[in-house]
């Protein structure tokens, strides 16, 4: 394999590691900081249990979110140093944006929340998990501007003597019209990875104490978990329909941005009226399109995506030859190594992974489904089938999230930057020319080992933890640690928390 | 003023906040294993005080790190790119070190086995004295100057980055960052622990002032520019005050003064580096301040961020070692929190 290749997995392989525990972390960190206020507003003792048990799974997985988005920010210079030199002048804004206005934010607020509840009065640690909170969908706004200008690019002007992109309007790379539909598509997966987390969580837990049949457990089971349960089925309810409405909007840009990520994640070979959406396709999908059978298919909904109409003139796509005729008339046919280039991204991976994003959404609507229809009217529930389906539904949305991203990026092949059809199209880069030239193979190949390997253990001994730390359910008693709640004449008590 | 000139300056200034703050949590890290006294589970207690006394911040700190970075990426490209992809292999050492070290923070209370912490000191020391050395090894070759092309690319190779100028460098960094790292135990902690990092703190000093002055003398006569004495005899002097302040158990000063021997450090390292943002070999292919920066619309943009959010930064940050600000010892560190092992173990898949 040369350098390229090995960047692109190297690149392929950490990006989607690091986006394991992002969208927890942005969606449980609001979770756990409204039942934090629950418990300050209400004094329910629950609410401060539940704050503890889910506060720990968040630290849990935010420490492996900090730690892999380091080599992110790294990689850029020092894989793909050549992509850095043409799009610094406008990328780099929104990266050092992040680290400068969330990052602080995220890192300096939760060092203050975990070690701070006997430190600070209780507003002020509220305030900080919120804070927190806020910080990571804030982070999640600056990378996704920077990624949007990557499928976008806006405010931006070639300078053909530098030979690099330069930036003419901030406001125009923060406004970008394919960051305002990704932003709120991202946030609210971000909301339903968590909401399914905790609900699927809470209802095993249901379950569990329910079957024991002790009045005790039943009991817990009612005020602890039950809440619990409802609070993550609401999240699931809102983002999912956010989802839904948002990625109906990023379609539609797409059609017009980049119209062979659509053709292709529809395998639709010639362009048509009416276009069907393909549900089910049969045949050599990495032969390219020829062969491909569509057996199942809904009518016009593809156009309907794209376009908003469903059949006549307006409902027009253009397919992957379309596009690819196209593309060669303006860009030109051949790469840097003079090999021809293909315009359509790999048919096979952006057909599967639009319909697994869109598809494993399909358990968290389940779940939340039964675990509405079971706690109805104050219930609980010890049906068995609730509680698998709660464990089973947990690592779907994760699942879709990544191929979320690798239908946004695979998708977006053979460019890096590509290019804008309705602006400046020279602000262009292929993939191929981002990759440093200055670095061997064999040097990206070791960082590749080295970073799967370690990534690997990380993710065993998070997994674990994760795992454990669920098992070990809701504590039974909290205690209130906060200054006000303290006796003052007792002043050399240890800390609260200590690591 | 130019504003590639206010960058390059600012991003010293992020450098400078970088190394003086993770500067003394490699330092506390490098001491885990140094301090520590008495029976197997007193210096167990030792080495949880000594972690706590970063526990809140360390991640606040590594922050500069990413801000260094993405500023140096928005406001100087050229210089981004050159510098990454030349350091690729230290780099990617210095990160293996700082995952090593984030994890084991986190994770080593989150089980109560005393293997299970001994295993996450061992990942906490290696991602602190690794660090130290390698930022060293990396300022070092930016003062020498590097094999540049005439596209501005490395073309050194790595084992031209372990040159004996570099490796002092990176035993400077070392030296100077166990030193701040035990004047911030002697600061933040009480009782026995105290006492022991107050007179390492004296003695690393004296070695401070052998070894980093040895060092800073080299750059200026081989790499350095005249104003930059001025670098060196502050150092010089804040060594010596770190020395008498310590014996003087005047730690708030002692913490003050190795701080300015950090900021004297990276002054040296800029300075001497100015006007070039990555010097050529013996004066080849240098690249410079005007040739590596962005657009002046770019630079201008982030200009404002810079001025309206630093001092927030700084003001919240600050206000956390306020809250912080409680002496540490033995006796305030609670029984362990975390699981068993035995219970982690039995989890069934
Ligand atoms: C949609 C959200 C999102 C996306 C697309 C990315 N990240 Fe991320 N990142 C976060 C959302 C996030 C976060 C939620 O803010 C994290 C995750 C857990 C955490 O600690 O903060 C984070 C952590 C995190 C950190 C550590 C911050 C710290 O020390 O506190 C860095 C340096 C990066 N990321 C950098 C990147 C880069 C360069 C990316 C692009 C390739 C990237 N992230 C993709
Ligand atoms: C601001 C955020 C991001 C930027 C700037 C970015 C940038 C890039 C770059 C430079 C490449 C290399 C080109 C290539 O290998 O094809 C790439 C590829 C890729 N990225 Fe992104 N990316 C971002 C976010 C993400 C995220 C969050 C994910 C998923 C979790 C992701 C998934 C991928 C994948 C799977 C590839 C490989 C595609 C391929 O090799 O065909 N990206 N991206
Ligand atoms: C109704 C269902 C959905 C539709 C119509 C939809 C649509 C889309 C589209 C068109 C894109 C590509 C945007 C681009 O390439 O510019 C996308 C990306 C993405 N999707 Fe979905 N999606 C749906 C459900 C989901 C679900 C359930 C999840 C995860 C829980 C998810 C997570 C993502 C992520 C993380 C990305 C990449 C980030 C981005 O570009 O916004 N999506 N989605």
């Amino acid at each position: 394999m040369d350098a390229l290749e090995l960047a692109r997995w190297q690149f392929a392989i950490t990006t989607v590691y690091h986006f394991i525990f992002v969208p927890l972390t942005i969606g449980l960190a609001p979770i756990v900081a409204g039942m934090q206020t629950a418990w300050v507003v209400t004094k329910k003792d629950h609410w401060l249990r539940l704050t503890k048990f889910f506060g720990k799974l968040l630290l849990i997985n935010f420490a492996l979110g900090v730690v892999t988005g380091i080599w992110q920010e790294f990689q850029f210079g020092m894989a793909w140093s050549e992509y850095s030199r043409f799009v610094g002048d406008v990328f780099g804004a929104p990266l050092a944006m992040e680290a400068l206005a969330a990052f602080f934010v995220e890192s300096v607020f939760l060092g203050v929340w975990i070690f701070g509840w006997d430190r600070v009065s209780k507003k002020v640690h509220l305030a900080s998990i919120w804070l927190f909170a806020l910080a990571t969908s804030l982070s999640a706004f600056f990378i996704l501007a920077a990624n949007s200008w990557m499928q976008h690019p806006v405010g931006t002007v070639y300078n053909p003597e530098t030979g690099r992109a330069e930036m003419e309007s901030i406001w125009a790379v923060l406004t970008n019209n394919t960051l305002l539909a990704a932003f709120p598509h991202t946030i609210t997966a971000a909301f339903l990875t968590a909401g399914t987390f905790v609900t699927g969580i809470a209802t095993w837990w249901m379950v569990r104490l329910v079957r024991t049949k002790v009045p005790e457990n039943v009991e817990k089971a009612r005020t602890v978990y039950r809440p619990a349960i409802l609070v993550g089925v609401w999240v699931m309810i809102f983002a999912g329909i956010g989802v839904g409405l948002s990625g109906d909007v990023q379609g539609k840009l797409m059609y017009e941005q980049q119209p062979g990520k659509m053709s292709s994640a529809e395998a639709l070979c010639e362009g048509t009226e009416s276009a069907e959406f393909s549900i089910l396709a049969i045949g050599p999908l990495q032969a390219g399109c020829e062969d491909v059978n569509h057996v199942l298919s809904v009518p016009g909904l593809t156009s309907y995506l794209g376009t908003g109409h469903f059949s006549g003139e307006e409902s027009y796509l253009p397919g992957v030859y379309d596009v690819q005729r196209e593309y060669t008339e303006r860009y030109g046919d051949l790469t840097v190594d003079g090999e021809p280039v293909t315009y359509t991204p790999p048919l096979a991976v952006t057909y599967w992974s639009f319909r697994l994003m869109i598809g494993l959404a399909a358990f968290s609507v389940a779940l939340a489904a039964a675990a509405l229809w079971f706690t109805r009217k104050g219930r609980v529930s010890d049906n068995v089938w609730l509680s698998r389906l709660g464990l089973l539904a947990i690592p779907m949305p994760f699942l879709a999230c990544s191929f979320g991203w690798i239908f946004t990026e695979v998708g977006r092949q053979p460019w890096v930057v590509a290019p804008n059809p309705t602006g400046i199209d020279q602000v262009r880069l292929l993939t191929d020319r981002g990759v440093s030239t200055a670095v061997p193979p064999g040097v990206i190949l070791t960082s590749m080992i080295v970073l799967t390997l370690v990534y690997a253990v990380l993710a065993v001994v998070w997994f674990r933890l994760m795992h454990r730390y669920a098992i070990e359910g809701v504590p039974d008693v909290a205690r209130d640690e906060s200054p006000e709640a303290q006796d003052p004449d007792e002043t050399d008590r240890p800390l609260s928390f200590a690591y | 003023m130019d504003l590639a000139i206010l960058w390059f300056v600012l991003i010293a200034v992020l450098w400078t906040g970088y190394l003086v703050l993770e500067g003394f949590d490699f330092g506390v890290g490098m001491l885990l294993s140094i301090l520590p006294r008495g029976d197997k589970e007193h210096r167990e207690k030792e080495r949880r005080v000594l972690v706590n006394t970063i526990g809140p911040v360390w991640d606040g700190n590594e922050v500069w790190l990413l801000t260094a970075g993405g500023a140096t990426f928005a406001a100087f490209p050229e210089w981004y790119a050159t510098m990454f992809s030349g350091f690729y292999i230290p780099l990617l050492i210095i990160l293996l070190g700082l995952v090593a070290r984030g994890v084991a923070f986190e994770y080593r209370g989150k089980i109560a086995d005393a293997a299970w912490a001994r295993r996450c000191d061992w990942a906490i020391q290696f991602g602190s004295w690794v660090p130290a050395v390698m930022w060293g090894v990396a300022f070092g070759n930016l003062v020498r100057g590097l094999a540049l092309d005439d596209a501005h690319q490395y073309v050194g190779g790595f084992w031209a980055l372990l040159n004996p100028f570099a490796l002092v460098g990176g035993l400077t960094t070392t030296v100077l960052f166990l030193l701040h790292g035990a004047v911030f135990v002697a600061l933040k902690t009480d009782g026995d622990v105290r006492e022991r990092s107050a007179r390492l703190a004296s003695g690393l000093a004296v070695v401070a002032l052998v070894v980093a002055g040895g060092w800073a003398i080299w750059a200026q006569l081989a790499f350095s520019v005249a104003w930059t004495w001025v670098a060196v005899l502050v150092a010089a002097g804040a060594l010596v005050g770190v020395v008498v302040a310590t014996r003087a158990r005047r730690e708030g000063w002692a913490f003050t003064l190795s701080a300015v021997t950090i900021v004297a450090a990276v002054v040296l390292i800029f300075g001497s580096m100015y006007p070039d943002v990555i010097p050529g070999l013996d004066g080849g292919n240098s690249l410079t301040v005007a040739e590596a920066s962005s657009t002046d619309y770019t630079l201008t943009i982030m200009s404002w961020v810079a001025v309206v959010l630093t001092p927030l930064v700084l003001l919240y940050q600050g206000w956390t070692y306020w809250v912080f600000r409680r002496r540490l010892s033995t006796k305030d560190i609670p029984a362990p929190a975390g699981l068993t092992w035995q219970k982690i173990k039995d989890a069934a898949f």
